[in-house]
C-alpha cells in the first residue's frame, strides 16, 4: 500500500511538473490520434453520406460490413496494416513501418468504420424525413449528400469524438505497427503497457491519469453536444 | 407576425409560358393492392387556383406527389401542354407539403438553401431570403433555428420558401392547416397575387370557405377517382354528385 501510495504522489509530481519524457509521450500520442480522427473523418463523412444517398448493387452488405467493422479488434487492424506495411507487403518499400505514419494509418484503419457507419446511420435518419422535400427542390445527390452531413453535425460530431475516444485510448494497433520504441513511436498506452511490465509504476500511473482525464473530457464533450443539439431543436 | 399592410408583389416576371393544359390519362397509383389513385381522367386548363378537396384518405396528397414526380404512377399518365413531366419542367415547380420539412438549420439558412440548390446565387440570393422572410412575417425570427417555429410559422416558412422559387406550377397540400383565421387569410391573399404574376396554383385544402375565395375550378377527389370537376361557381352552387353535396354540406361523406 505503502508502495502504491508512494508512485502515486510520484505520478502526480510528473503531472505537476510537466514531466518531459510525459509530456512528449502525451504530445506524440495526440499528433497521431488526432491526424488519424481527421482523415477518418473526411474518409466516414464521405463514406456514410454516399451509403445513405447513392442506391447501387451490394449498398446493404457494404453497410452491414462496415457496421460490423465498427467491432474491429486493433491487433487486428494492427496485424493488416501490419502486414501492408512489412518489407514483404505491397506497401514495404514505403518503410513506413514502425513509424508515427504507420500509427496513423493503423488508426485511421480502426477509426473509419466507426466515423463511417454512425454517419451513414444518421444520414439515413434524415434522408427519411427530407427525401421528398429534396427531391422537390431539385437536389442532386452531391447536394443531398451535403445538405445531409450539414443537418446531421451535432450527430457527426459525436460520431467523431467517439472515434478519438477510441483511437487514443487503443493500445494493440500502434503496437504492432509502432513498435514502442522510445523518443520515436511511444504513445501513452504502448508506454502505460511497457512501463507497468518494467515496474516502473509512477511513469504508467501518470500517463494513466492523463489518459482518463482525456477520456472523460471527450465524454463531458459528448454530453454537451448532445444538450446543445436538443435544445436548438437539431438532434 | 404577418404584416397586414405589408406590399404582396413578388420578385420578377415569369418569362416561360405555363405547362398547359395538364392532361391526366387513366393515372392510376397502387401501393399494397389498394388502388390508391384508380384511373383519372381529367383536364386542367385553368391558368388560375386549381383547388382539389375530397375527405380524408380520398388520395390528395398521392395525387399532387404524381403530378410533382415524385413518385410514378403505376398505370397512365400525365402531359403537361403535350409532353410528359421533364427535368425542365420539375424545376419550375415547388410543393409544400402537408407535413412541413424543415432543414435543423435556421430559418433564412432554409430559404437559402432551396435557392441555392436552385443555383441562385450572391445578392439576388440575399434579396430573395429577405423578401421571403417578409413575405412569412419571419423577419425578427431570421435567425432562428427553423425547427423551433411554431407549427403555423413552420407553414408559412414552407410556403415563403416555395415562393422565393418563383416557380410556374406551385403545389399546396392544406397550406393553411394549422394557421390562425387572420394568417390563412394572408395566406389566401399571397396565392391570389401568386396566381396574379401568373404563377398555377394547385391546392388541395378542406376549407369550403377557402376553396370558394381560391378557386377557378374544383375537382372532388372520393376513393382514388375524380368523381367531379367543374368551375368553382357551378361547383359550389350546383354540385353534380350527390357525394359532393353532402361533402359540402358537411355530411359524412364515405
Ligand atoms: N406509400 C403508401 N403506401 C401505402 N398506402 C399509401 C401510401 N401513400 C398513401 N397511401 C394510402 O392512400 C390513401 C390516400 O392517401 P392520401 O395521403 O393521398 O390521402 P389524402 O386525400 O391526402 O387525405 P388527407 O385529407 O387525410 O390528407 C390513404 O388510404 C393512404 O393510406
Ligand atoms: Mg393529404
Amino acid at each position: 500500500m505503502a508502495d502504491f501510495i508512494d508512485a502515486f504522489q510520484t505520478a502526480l509530481g510528473l503531472i505537476v511538473t510537466l514531466n518531459h519524457d510525459l509530456v512528449e509521450i502525451l504530445l506524440l500520442s495526440l499528433k497521431v490520434s488526432l491526424t488519424a480522427v481527421v482523415i477518418a473523418s473526411v474518409l466516414g463523412f464521405a463514406i456514410g453520406g454516399a451509403l445513405a444517398v447513392v442506391r447501387f448493387p451490394g449498398r446493404g452488405a457494404v453497410s452491414a460490413i462496415l457496421s460490423a467493422l465498427m467491432g474491429l479488434p486493433p491487433v487486428v487492424a494492427g496485424l493488416f496494416v501490419y502486414l501492408l506495411l512489412s518489407n514483404a507487403g505491397p506497401l514495404g518499400v514505403l518503410q513506413l513501418l514502425y513509424t508515427p505514419t504507420a500509427m496513423i494509418i493503423a488508426q485511421v484503419v480502426l477509426v473509419t468504420p466507426i466515423i463511417g457507419a454512425l454517419t451513414r446511420q444518421a444520414c439515413e435518419d434524415l434522408l427519411e424525413e427530407y427525401d421528398e422535400q429534396l427531391r422537390s427542390l431539385g437536389a442532386s445527390p452531391t447536394a443531398t449528400i451535403v445538405t445531409l452531413l450539414w443537418d446531421g453535425r451535432y450527430r457527426l460530431i459525436t460520431a467523431v469524438l467517439a472515434g478519438f475516444g477510441r483511437a487514443i485510448a487503443e493500445v494493440g494497433a500502434v503496437m504492432i505497427v509502432g513498435g514502442n520504441i522510445d523518443h520515436v513511436t511511444r504513445t501513452m498506452t504502448t508506454a502505460i503497457a511497457l512501463e507497468t511490465s518494467k515496474g516502473n509504476i509512477a511513469l504508467a500511473l501518470a500517463l494513466g491519469l492523463v489518459l482518463l482525464t482525456i477520456a472523460f473530457a471527450v465524454n463531458a464533450a459528448l454530453v454537451s453536444v448532445q444538450r446543445l443539439a436538443k435544445r436548438l431543436a437539431y438532434a | 407576425m404577418l404584416d397586414p399592410v405589408a406590399k404582396l408583389q413578388g420578385i420578377g416576371g415569369r418569362t416561360v409560358g405555363l405547362p398547359l393544359p395538364i392532361e391526366l390519362k387513366r393515372l392510376t397509383f397502387e401501393r399494397g393492392g389498394k388502388r390508391v389513385i384508380d384511373g383519372i381522367d381529367l383536364v386542367i386548363d385553368s391558368n388560375r387556383v386549381t383547388v382539389i378537396m375530397g375527405p380524408n384518405g380520398a388520395g390528395k396528397s398521392v395525387l399532387l406527389r404524381l403530378l410533382h414526380g415524385l413518385i410514378a404512377p403505376t398505370a397512365g399518365r400525365i402531359m403537361w401542354a403535350g409532353r410528359p413531366l421533364d427535368p425542365a419542367l420539375t424545376r419550375r415547380q415547388a410543393m409544400v407539403f402537408q407535413r412541413p420539412v424543415l432543414l435543423r438549420r435556421s430559418v433564412a439558412a432554409n430559404v437559402s438553401h432551396a435557392l441555392g440548390l436552385r443555383g441562385i446565387k450572391g445578392p439576388e440570393r440575399s434579396q430573395r431570403v429577405a423578401e421571403a422572410l417578409r413575405l412569412a412575417g419571419l423577419e425578427e425570427h431570421a435567425a432562428t433555428p427553423a425547427r423551433v417555429l411554431s407549427g403555423g410559422e413552420q407553414q408559412r416558412l414552407c410556403l415563403a420558401r416555395a415562393l422565393s422559387l418563383e416557380p410556374n406550377v406551385l403545389f399546396l397540400d392544406e397550406p393553411t392547416s394549422s394557421l390562425d383565421p387572420a394568417s390563412a387569410l394572408l395566406i389566401e391573399r399571397l396565392l391570389l397575387d401568386a396566381q396574379r404574376r401568373g404563377i398555377k396554383v394547385i391546392l388541395v385544402t378542406h376549407d369550403v370557405g377557402q376553396a370558394q375565395r381560391l378557386a377557378d375550378d374544383v375537382v372532388f377527389l372520393m376513393h382514388g377517382r375524380a368523381i367531379e370537376h367543374q368551375n368553382a361557381e357551378s361547383f359550389f352552387t350546383n354540385p353534380l354528385n350527390e357525394s359532393t353535396r353532402a361533402y359540402l354540406r358537411g355530411g359524412l361523406v364515405l
